[in-house]
């Protein structure tokens, strides 16, 4: 379980992240709705502790990101804005550097990248070098080594983001399978069809504050909406005035 | 595998799979130095020797005033020209480099055993003429003398008792330090290709990382990130050693060629001295790797990194020129500095005199430490928010 509990970030004279609490359950899918410089990423870097907050605190299981940030990187798997692979080397080998930096032995690298490399439907990419990639096979890769420790929990930042359609619902089938394992899933996105084909729980972010919480049904009362595009541009728009959060 | 065993050989193996780095720390680094110093070495000796040897072209005003003189210059190897109208003028215009003038009265004077003058017109400006002039001198004065002895004989004088002083030299230098003088710039050849080797190695796993958006996924490992660097910084160290190995050994081999019988040197470069100049290095190879390592942190690309990284690298040619230029005795505080104490020594093992050991343990652990203190400095940008954020 993550919780999140009113996070502060500024950059010199910019609030990037203003208040932001949320928390994301075992056995759930939670999106992270908002439109683009909303603060999701920054919100996501001081969860993976690679930004310290101003104030407020990140647990993953108990354990606090800003006291034991190494601790919360063990138990998370991430997909991080920037996913750049090692291009001369290939698939199967960008897999096994996180491996080895997370301390596993050789017999279970072999073992859990065989799995992934299956689960993804990478086995005939898995031996190539990365050079010469299409996007979809990247962001494979980068999936793979981010989850080749078996992390309970998961954060993935805009996974979508240049994926065709057919590389799009593979994936959603392969978080729908983490959900399944009883992992806790959380992911960012700007795209509304994700989070409504996704999620459990859908946490809407706007002008670093966060605007709404809920379920998606819930979401569409709260806005008395019937669709939940329809909620979430009203639930955006009020944000700026600033009465709902 | 611990993580910083695994950062090493990651980034060994994918710069092994690298042309750019291969061609740069493998081939041109190490050969650089040497092709161009022997290179540079044979022209310059050649052109001299090529010259000793030569016939010494003059022109040559009034040379039927004193037949005598001209054909025993001759013999000595002149080479005598026709005379040209206005010869000064044609020596400033650079259209003759040296002429001789045989003056109106000369045979008046030599007749009379008084000295008869002949005037050397040359231009000390014009480098080439330089060793010309002093060639044509040393031949006339020689003609002097033995003119003098004889006239000293015909009236039965001994020719000894017009020589006050018999000056005889004997130079104490031993040929390898003649041969080390010729090799003064060596040390910087040898302190840029370790400059080259680890260059692009470092750069490359820094701010080339972060160019490409690897450096992110990478610091969300569970890894601290001093490990990270030290990982990275061995890989780029064992780099620099090896381009330095082949840097030894190409000088080594090249000694061979350079035309050192020729001029009675010999350069102490065996596989001993390679092996105690490598050793030396060690530390200082540490040294530049991390620097290096620290000025890619701190720059925001790749193109900046690099030109940080080769303006780091022009640093030690102010002590080479120093040492080379300004010719002084080695204190021990100088040894104390790294750069320098790497210089002194190396030099000190070219010429084949023996190392102290103190200087050399200064030496060493004042590098070892500057090492240790910039890998520090580098930890702490390493660890701050802005080397993986660009925020």
């Amino acid at each position: 379980m993550i919780q999140i509990e009113q996070l502060h970030k500024r950059f010199g004279a910019r609030t990037a992240v203003e208040d932001v609490s949320f928390s994301a359950h075992d056995g759930q899918i939670t999106g992270l709705l908002g439109p683009n410089g909303a603060g999701k990423t920054t919100t996501l870097r001081m969860l993976y502790a690679l930004l310290r907050p101003d104030s407020g605190r990140v647990t993953v299981d108990g354990i606090d990101a800003a006291l034991q940030p190494l601790e919360v990187r063990r138990r998370l798997g991430v997909l991080p804005d920037a996913r750049g692979l090692y291009k001369r080397l290939s698939a199967r080998e960008n897999i096994a550097y996180f491996a080895q930096l997370h301390g596993m032995e050789p017999q279970l690298i072999r073992q859990r990248s065989d799995a992934l490399i299956q689960a993804l439907a990478m086995q005939d990419i898995a031996e190539r070098r990365v050079e010469g990639f299409s996007q979809g096979e990247r962001v494979k890769t980068a999936i793979a080594r981010a989850l080749v420790h078996d992390p309970r929990h998961i954060v993935l930042d805009e996974p979508t983001n240049g994926l065709d359609v057919m590389a799009t619902r593979g994936l959603r089938d392969f978080l729908r399978q983490l959900k399944s394992e009883g992992r806790c899933v959380l992911f960012s996105t700007h795209i509304m069809q994700e989070v409504a084909a996704l999620c459990d729980r859908i946490v809407i972010i706007a002008g670093g504050r966060v605007v709404a919480d809920g379920t998606p049904e819930a979401l569409r009362e709260l806005a008395g909406e019937h669709s939940l595009e329809e909620a979430f541009v009203k639930l955006i728009g009020n944000a700026g005035v600033g009465e709902l959060a | 595998m611990s993580p910083t065993l695994a950062v090493y050989l990651k980034e060994c193996r994918e710069s092994l799979r690298d042309k750019r780095v291969l061609l740069n720390a493998l081939v041109l680094g190490p050969l650089l130095g040497p092709v161009l110093f022997v290179g540079l070495l044979r022209l310059a000796i050649g052109h001299e020797l090529e010259r000793a040897d030569k016939p010494l072209p003059v022109v040559i005003i009034g040379a039927e005033r004193a037949p005598n003189l001209i054909e025993a210059l001759r013999q000595d190897g002149l080479k005598a020209l026709p005379a040209v109208p206005d010869v000064e003028a044609a020596v400033r215009e650079q259209r003759v480099t040296l002429a001789l003038r045989i003056t109106a009265q000369f045979d008046d004077d030599w007749r009379a055993g008084r000295p008869a003058q002949v005037e050397i017109i040359y231009d000390s400006s014009d480098r080439d003429a330089d060793s010309q002039f002093e060639r044509l001198k040393g031949m006339l004065e020689n003609y002097s003398r033995r003119t003098g002895a004889m006239r000293l004989i015909a009236r039965g004088l001994l020719p000894s008792v017009a020589s006050g002083l018999l000056i005889a030299t004997r130079d104490q230098a031993t040929p390898q330090a003649r041969g080390a003088m010729l090799f003064a710039m060596l040390p910087y050849f040898l302190i840029l290709t370790s400059f080259l080797g680890g260059m692009w190695l470092a750069i490359d796993s820094t701010a080339g990382e972060r160019e490409r958006q690897s450096l992110e996924p990478l610091l969300i490992n569970p890894v601290p990130r001093g490990q990270i660097l030290l990982g990275k910084l061995c890989a780029a160290a064992t780099f620099s050693l090896i381009s330095l190995t082949l840097g030894l050994a190409a000088f080594s081999i090249a000694a061979h060629f350079q035309p050192s019988a020729q001029l009675e040197m010999t350069l102490n470069l065996g596989p001993a001295v390679a092996g105690a100049l490598l050793l030396l290095m060690v530390p200082l190879v540490l040294l530049i790797v991390i620097a290096q390592m620290l000025v890619s942190a701190f720059s925001r690309s790749y193109r900046e990194a690099q030109t940080y990284v080769s303006l780091l690298q022009l640093l030690p040619l102010i002590p080479s020129i120093a040492l080379s230029v300004l010719p002084f005795t080695p204190r021990l505080w100088m040894y104390t500095l790294p750069l320098i104490g790497q210089q002194l020594t190396i030099l000190r093992l070219l010429r084949g005199e023996a190392v102290n050991p103190l200087p050399l343990a200064l030496c060493t652990v004042v590098t070892l430490l500057a090492a240790g203190a910039v890998f520090l400095v580098t930890r702490r940008v390493y660890e701050s928010e802005r080397l993986a954020v660009n925020a």
